[in-house]
């Protein structure tokens, strides 16, 4: 391919740039007016600590729950051909668009504990999800495991599949040619599919603060720790805000260096 | 793009300037920035002074006090503040956007629990029984302060299974039947109507916040600011807030 840099025309240029500003801007403010010196002094708080540590472990534990369920998902989606296929991928990503608050409702009205399953649940083994860490987890899956089904969905239907074919051809079974074979090839999209849940599910607030609560060390995430800040100390608000931006980008930028090399760009 | 530019540009600047430029003769729009709480009552309170003052708009933007209250620091048009708190009010006025300020109302607490009361909640030391899962406002918004004075009061310890953004999230909590019960506004049981029902805290260990009202620095309708306050001042006024469930400062 030949490198020939052209200067963008007007018409492309100018709203590239404003679109740019518009994302890059607001980050940058951030920064600028971030309490640099108060810092550690704000981290250092059990409130902050436990934040953090709940997010990162909630944050995890739903990228592995969506690997896990998230994955043979995708291969369904898009690799058989069973009916209603069409309507079950249009459902599986509505979550990409639904405010989260809404998805909060929902699986409040579901797995509450009057809810169609969480009454059950509640009634026979006396368990009750919402206001746990659980339901921390659970609110965070719904609404960034269609990021990686997405992900995944699109490589694997682009991936050749006469890999697969000869795999099999040679006697592997089905789970084989899925572990070795199909898994390896969409490696680079199962990866960034994967970085962008762990991203969605750390930032999460609407679902969480409606199906899971809000109380320190139990259920309050670092966006949820951000919007009580704001209410009271705006400094601490602006350090919180600091390090999910500091954690996203470094998740970003390490995973991006290391693993997606071959021909894949997140 | 070099021509469409300030086309757009002009396009956004007109329509903001036709909106802010209504005033001049009679036909006024008046902005009123006002505690979600008082929805009810200031949206009847509007219609009342649109019939009185024929020719002038109210604009009702509800919301959480200290969200206005920000929204109000970045410049937002207003001219008139209705707060559910002394401590947000006073955020404005330390900025120089208002002056002033006159309590108007003050709500209670009172305990909200699910239609069906599953955990049998009569009296308000119920809520500091491990067994019975309690919502409350978190302790930075003026529903959680208020709420903690109230335990205080009392000498209770009430060890909540979460602590809300706001008062409409611990009544969201109640009405589904997630929480046994939740400390709210009197004012919040009374609009939520059936959905939950309310249990009195005893008068002796209530508490409660002020709402002030005050017009703002930048108005450009101060005369017709002055008139909406004295509106919700005067005997009428007080009259439709007291069937929201507000009592007299």
């Amino acid at each position: 391919m030949s490198s020939r840099r052209e200067r963008p025309p007007w018409a492309l240029g100018a709203p590239a740039a404003l679109g740019a500003l518009l994302l890059v801007v607001p980050l940058v403010g951030l920064l600028l007016r971030a309490p640099w010196s108060g810092l550690p002094r704000i981290l250092a708080t059990p409130e902050v600590a436990d934040a953090l540590r709940l997010s990162l472990v909630s944050a995890t534990l739903a990228t592995a729950v969506s690997l896990v369920l998230g994955v043979p998902l995708a291969w369904v989606l898009a690799r058989t051909d069973l009916p209603g296929l069409r309507l079950l991928r249009a459902l599986v990503t509505l979550p990409l668009v639904l405010p989260p608050v809404v998805g909060g409702v929902a699986l409040l009205l579901v797995l509450g504990r009057n809810g169609l399953v969480g009454q059950h649940l509640d009634a026979w083994f006396g368990i009750t999800i919402p206001f746990t860490t659980l339901a921390v987890v659970i609110a965070e899956t719904f609404v960034a495991m269609p990021f990686l089904v997405v992900a995944v969905e699109g490589a694997l239907r682009s991936a050749d599949r006469g890999y697969d074919e000869a795999a099999a051809t040679l006697g592997a079974s089905r789970l084989t040619v899925f572990r070795r074979v199909t898994m390896p090839l969409v490696r680079p999209a199962l990866v960034a599919g994967g970085v962008l849940c762990w991203a969605r599910a750390l930032g999460e607030f609407g679902a969480t603060v409606t199906f899971a609560g809000n109380l320190q060390g139990t259920t309050r995430t670092m966006p949820l720790a951000v919007y009580l800040a704001m209410e009271t100390d705006p400094d601490a608000a602006l350090a919180l805000s600091l390090v999910l931006l500091m954690v996203s980008v470094a998740v970003l930028f390490t995973l991006r260096g290391r693993w997606v090399g071959t021909g894949g760009t997140v | 793009m070099r021509a469409a530019l300030p086309v757009l540009l002009a396009t956004v600047l007109t329509a903001c300037g036709t909106d802010a430029a209504g005033g001049g003769g009679s036909d006024e729009t008046l902005r009123v920035f006002a505690a979600a709480s008082l929805t009810g009552a200031f949206t009847e309170l509007a219609e009342k002074f649109e019939t009185d003052n024929p020719g002038t708009t109210v604009e009702l933007n509800f919301g959480p006090s200290s969200g206005l209250a920000e929204q109000i620091s970045s410049g937002a048009p207003a001219d008139v503040f209705a707060s559910a708190s002394q401590t947000t009010m006073d955020v404005v006025i330390e900025a120089g956007d208002a002056v002033d300020p006159q309590p108007f109302v003050r709500n209670t607490m009172q305990i909200a629990v699910p239609r069906d009361n599953p955990a049998g909640i009569t009296r308000l030391d119920q809520l500091g029984d491990n067994d019975v899962k309690v919502a409350l406002c978190q302790p930075q918004v003026p529903c959680g302060e208020v709420s903690a004075e109230v335990f205080d009061n009392a000498g209770l310890t009430v060890e909540p299974v979460t602590e809300e953004v706001d008062v409409k999230g611990v009544l969201t909590k109640v009405s589904l039947g997630e929480v046994d019960a939740g400390v709210v506004y009197v004012t919040d049981v009374l609009a939520a109507g059936d959905e939950v029902t309310g249990v009195e805290i005893p008068a002796a260990v209530n508490a409660s916040t002020t709402y002030p009202i005050a017009m703002l620095e930048r108005s450009e309708r101060a005369e017709v600011a002055e008139e909406f306050v004295d509106l919700v001042l005067s005997e009428a006024g007080t009259r439709v807030l007291e069937r929201a469930g507000f009592e007299r400062p």
